[in-house]
């Protein structure tokens, strides 16, 4: 397979915390890759460099031939990569259907200061990325009233509604109930494989790493420790040991 | 929805043109007042998008000061003109500006634009020869395609109120509008969107700045007379609160709470010139701890009923 | 020519710190820009005008003035600071920007005509702490002492404000609620009443701001929007919240001023205006001011 994203020797302090210490990664294209690793060893720090909400100090990630290291969040968005976060972001004053109307909209031509946003075009695209994740239920919702589950589950289909070739899903199951997640994660991934997404998600619960992702990489420090298949990496006692520190 | 809120302006138009004919000194109350509401208008945009200007009177008083020397430096006396001067120089002076201020947020945006404007302020004082000093300006009575048009300002007036409502609330619709609220709530998601912020916020600025310029050009055509008070935050402060006052939920509070707001300062300037500061200060206070919608929340209560009912 | 505009500038620095120094202390203990401040610094100069005149008038000793300048900030931050805290501040806290700037610049608003009622339009001037104190001889250019005082009294309380927030008990207490209010809360401290004694503690030194520049400055209607709009652009350009920032600013604002006074007289006043403009174009978070970036 062909790689799709490389980061080559990222590096990240924050004050004296290491967050990124010379970090290599490479993602193929049209695989699940699974990041695991304890609570506060650069997860998040990873996957806000490779989306421009932070600058490394040192390194590099490039999208095919494209550097992203100097770019904003918003020009990497339109080079096609899309996130979820690990804390819900959602337009709280919204309901939930606005909040996807805006993400189709984002997509397909935001500027048009007199065309409504409720055109139908936009709203077919809406309601097919809620419909995705079973969230038809709570169109009307206003997002601040919703539980943290749908939350998790709105956030991610605002990503969806962008059409990335590439995600990056932050702790898509952490703060929901084992059982939800489930069906959360069993929603998503279907839909990322029927889309044909690349993926990159982080992920505490080891079920869902065996479940779902082809390749792991497990973070340290600020480092990547080991990477591989599932079964090998997660059956290495040394690594288990690693990640057991994790909540 | 359509039907109600249409028939309630078609209701205010009304009320308004049968105000007008009642007496000369009322249609000039009037327009003044719905002059200021486009102003306000351009302030409430602002605030749907969670910034606070305190120096808006800027762009109200570069479109009067717009009018004014088009008068003065080219002799123009149209109506028409005067009016696209005063909205062009406001428009530009917000590009500029704009481009500047969209960069900051919460109090360091209300009071960057309330510097911006008392900059202007103590210049356009201090530079008696450029701009008459603290005399100002005169404007001429201005004509309309050559006839001199009497009630026609207010006509006029009138009609620029809803051609702008009219399109603000298409733009308040679409992507952009709602966009505005979006930047309230989550910017960072916005970027993550792949939308620029600061754009929207850029777009959005020179938009209420133009407002301010036309309500300011009608204003001062009305007065005919313009005075560097007009860029004095006091000015600032009305246009900010007709604006909290009428709620920024919909384009027509800014309207409905500067006809009040006027109302309150003209009786003030009357009877108790000293109350007027304290006046808009209890609307502030109302408005923040009880009313947070404005009137045009109390408007829309009973959509909200049927809403909690459904 | 450089001996006078540097000792100017000092003496407008002074006055630029007494100004800035409560709201920037405020926005960092509570997070709250106090729009009123100008008006509660307006105030202080009024009510140590007005007091200083009253005991000249009842014949008591001059040098009581000086005692009224303290007392006049005192009794402006008892009657304003819990109350405007307690019924409006409170309130807005958690409820976003806009409601705080707009009952802030409410009380702001109201203060205003208040002062114009109680105080009328006239300006107000008390000579006696400015007189008693004589003149001096700087360089060939005669200063009143009292404004070369203030250079000193500006530093003491500097150093004062920094002394009460890390050397006391209470100062110590009410940085623990800035750091984290919910640590603060869970291990027994009201912090309520933190905040309630931090907003009057800013209010005082506000009016002691106003107060103690009455001598030189006077009062008069119009005071309190150009306090405010002064203190805040020191503030910023000095780092919102940083005392020591505020400082830093106030000597680069009051230098530029005397110098814009001497070379540029258009644009003195809108000298701490343009410096906040550059400064914060180049550097949003102010001299002294660190960027807080939101984790996700
Ligand atoms: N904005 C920030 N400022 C200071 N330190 C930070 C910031 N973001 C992350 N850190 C620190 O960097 C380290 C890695 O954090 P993060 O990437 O969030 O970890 P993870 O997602 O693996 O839990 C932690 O020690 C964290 O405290
Ligand atoms: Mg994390």
């Amino acid at each position: 397979m062909k790689p799709i994203l490389k980061a080559e020797d990222l590096q990240v302090a924050f004050g004296g915390v290491i967050a990124a210490d010379r970090v290599n990664l490479t993602v193929l294209a049209d695989e699940v890759l699974a990041i695991v690793g304890s609570n506060g060893s650069g997860k998040t720090t990873f996957v806000n460099v490779c989306t421009g909400y932070i600058k490394p100090r040192r390194g590099e990630v490039y999208f095919g031939n494209t550097a992203l290291s100097r770019l904003h969040p918003r020009a990497i968005t339109r080079l096609g990569i899309a996130r979820a976060f690990q804390i819900p972001q959602l337009f709280a004053e919204h309901t939930v259907l606005e909040n996807l109307l805006l993400a189709a909209a984002a997509r397909r031509g935001f500027w048009r200061p007199f065309s409504a946003i409720s055109r139908p075009c936009y709203l077919e695209e809406a309601r097919e990325a809620l419909g995705l994740l079973g969230l038809e239920g709570c169109a009307s919702q206003r997002a601040a009233q919703l539980s943290e589950g749908t939350r998790k589950l709105v956030d991610i289909a605002m990503a969806l509604a962008l059409r990335p070739r590439l995600l990056f899903m932050d702790e898509p199951t952490s703060g929901v109930s084992s059982d939800e997640a489930i069906v959360i994660m069993e929603a998503v991934m279907g839909a990322l494989a029927r889309a044909g997404i690349t993926t990159v998600f982080v992920e505490h619960d080891m079920e869902m790493v065996r479940r779902y992702a082809h390749r792991v990489a497990v973070w340290e420090s600020g480092r990547v420790v080991a990477q591989g298949q599932p079964h090998g990496i997660l059956h290495d006692s040394q690594i288990r040991e690693s990640i057991a520190g994790m909540a | 929805m359509k039907g109600p809120r249409a028939l309630l302006w078609v209701c205010l138009a009304a009320a308004a043109v049968a105000v007008a004919l009642a007496s000369p000194w009322a249609s000039f109350i009037l327009t003044v007042a719905l002059a200021k509401g486009l102003a306000a208008l351009g302030v409430a945009l602002l605030l749907r998008a969670g910034l606070m200007s305190l120096g808006h009177a800027l762009f109200y008083a570069a479109g009067g000061y717009g009018a004014a020397y088009l008068a003065r430096w080219l002799g123009v006396t149209d109506l028409l003109l005067l009016l696209g001067a005063g909205f062009l120089s406001a428009t530009v002076l917000g590009l500029f500006t704009g481009a500047v201020l969209v960069r900051y947020r919460a109090i360091f945006f209300a009071m960057l634009n309330l510097a911006a404007s008392m900059v202007f302020f103590s210049l356009v004082t201090k530079l008696y020869n450029l701009t008459g000093g603290s005399d100002g300006m005169p404007l001429p009575v201005p004509t309309m395609f050559g006839l001199k048009p009497g009630q026609g300002l207010f006509y006029l007036t009138l009609a620029c109120v809803f051609v702008c409502a009219g399109g603000l609330r298409r733009y308040l619709d679409s992507a952009m509008g709602q966009g505005l609220g979006a930047i309230a709530t989550n910017e960072i998601r916005l970027e993550y969107l792949g939308i620029s912020v600061n754009g929207l916020l850029f777009v959005n600025y020179a938009i209420s700045a133009g407002l301010g310029g036309l309500g300011g050009a009608l204003a001062a055509i009305a007065i005919g007379h313009v005075t560097p008070e007009l860029f004095f935050w006091t000015t600032s402060a009305q246009l900010l609160l007709g604006a909290a006052l009428g709620g920024a939920g919909s384009v027509a509070g800014p309207f409905a709470g500067m006809l009040l707001l006027e109302g309150v300062r003209t009786a003030a300037s009357q009877y108790a010139p000293l109350l007027w500061e304290m006046a808009m200060g209890l609307c502030a206070l109302a408005v923040a701890l009880f009313v947070p919608q404005g009137l045009s929340g109390i408007v829309d209560l009973p959509q909200q009923w049927k809403r909690a009912v459904q | 020519m450089l001996t006078p505009i540097v000792i100017d500038g000092l003496s407008d620095a002074a006055l630029l710190f007494l100004v800035a120094v409560g709201l920037t202390m405020v926005f960092g203990v509570l997070r709250v820009v106090n729009i009123a401040h100008g008006s509660f610094f307006a105030l202080g100069a009024y009510a140590a005008i007005t007091l200083g005149l009253w005991a000249g008038a009842l014949g008591l000793s001059q040098a009581l003035s000086y005692g009224a300048l303290v007392l006049s900030a005192l009794l402006v931050a008892a009657l304003f600071g819990p109350l405007t805290e307690r019924l409006c501040l409170r309130a807005t806290y958690g409820r976003g920007e806009i409601a705080q700037m707009l009952v802030t610049f409410g009380i702001f608003l109201i203060l205003d005509d208040v002062q114009k009622l109680v105080f009328g339009v006239q300006e107000r001037q008390n000579d006696a702490p400015l007189s008693l104190l004589g003149v001096c001889n700087l360089g060939g250019i005669v200063y009143p002492v009292y404004q070369i005082a203030l250079v000193g009294l500006a530093v003491v309380v500097a150093f004062s404000l920094r002394w009460f927030l890390r050397g006391t008990r209470a100062g110590k207490l009410v940085l623990s609620v800035v750091h984290d209010a919910e640590m603060a809360r869970f291990s027994g401290i009201d912090t309520a009443k933190v905040s309630v004694a931090a907003f009057t503690f800013g209010v005082f030194l506000a009016a002691l701001g106003g107060s103690l520049a009455s001598p030189i400055t006077g009062a008069a209607p119009g005071m309190s929007a150009e306090a405010t709009i002064l203190a805040f652009a020191v503030a910023a350009i000095g780092g919102l919240g940083r005392v020591e920032g505020a400082g830093l600013a106030a000597l680069i604002v009051g230098l530029g001023r005397a110098f814009a006074v001497y070379y540029a007289p258009a644009f003195d006043r809108a000298t701490p205006y343009l410096v906040m403009f550059a400064v914060l174009l180049f550097r949003p978070q102010g001299l002294l001011g660190v960027v807080e970036t939101r984790r996700l």
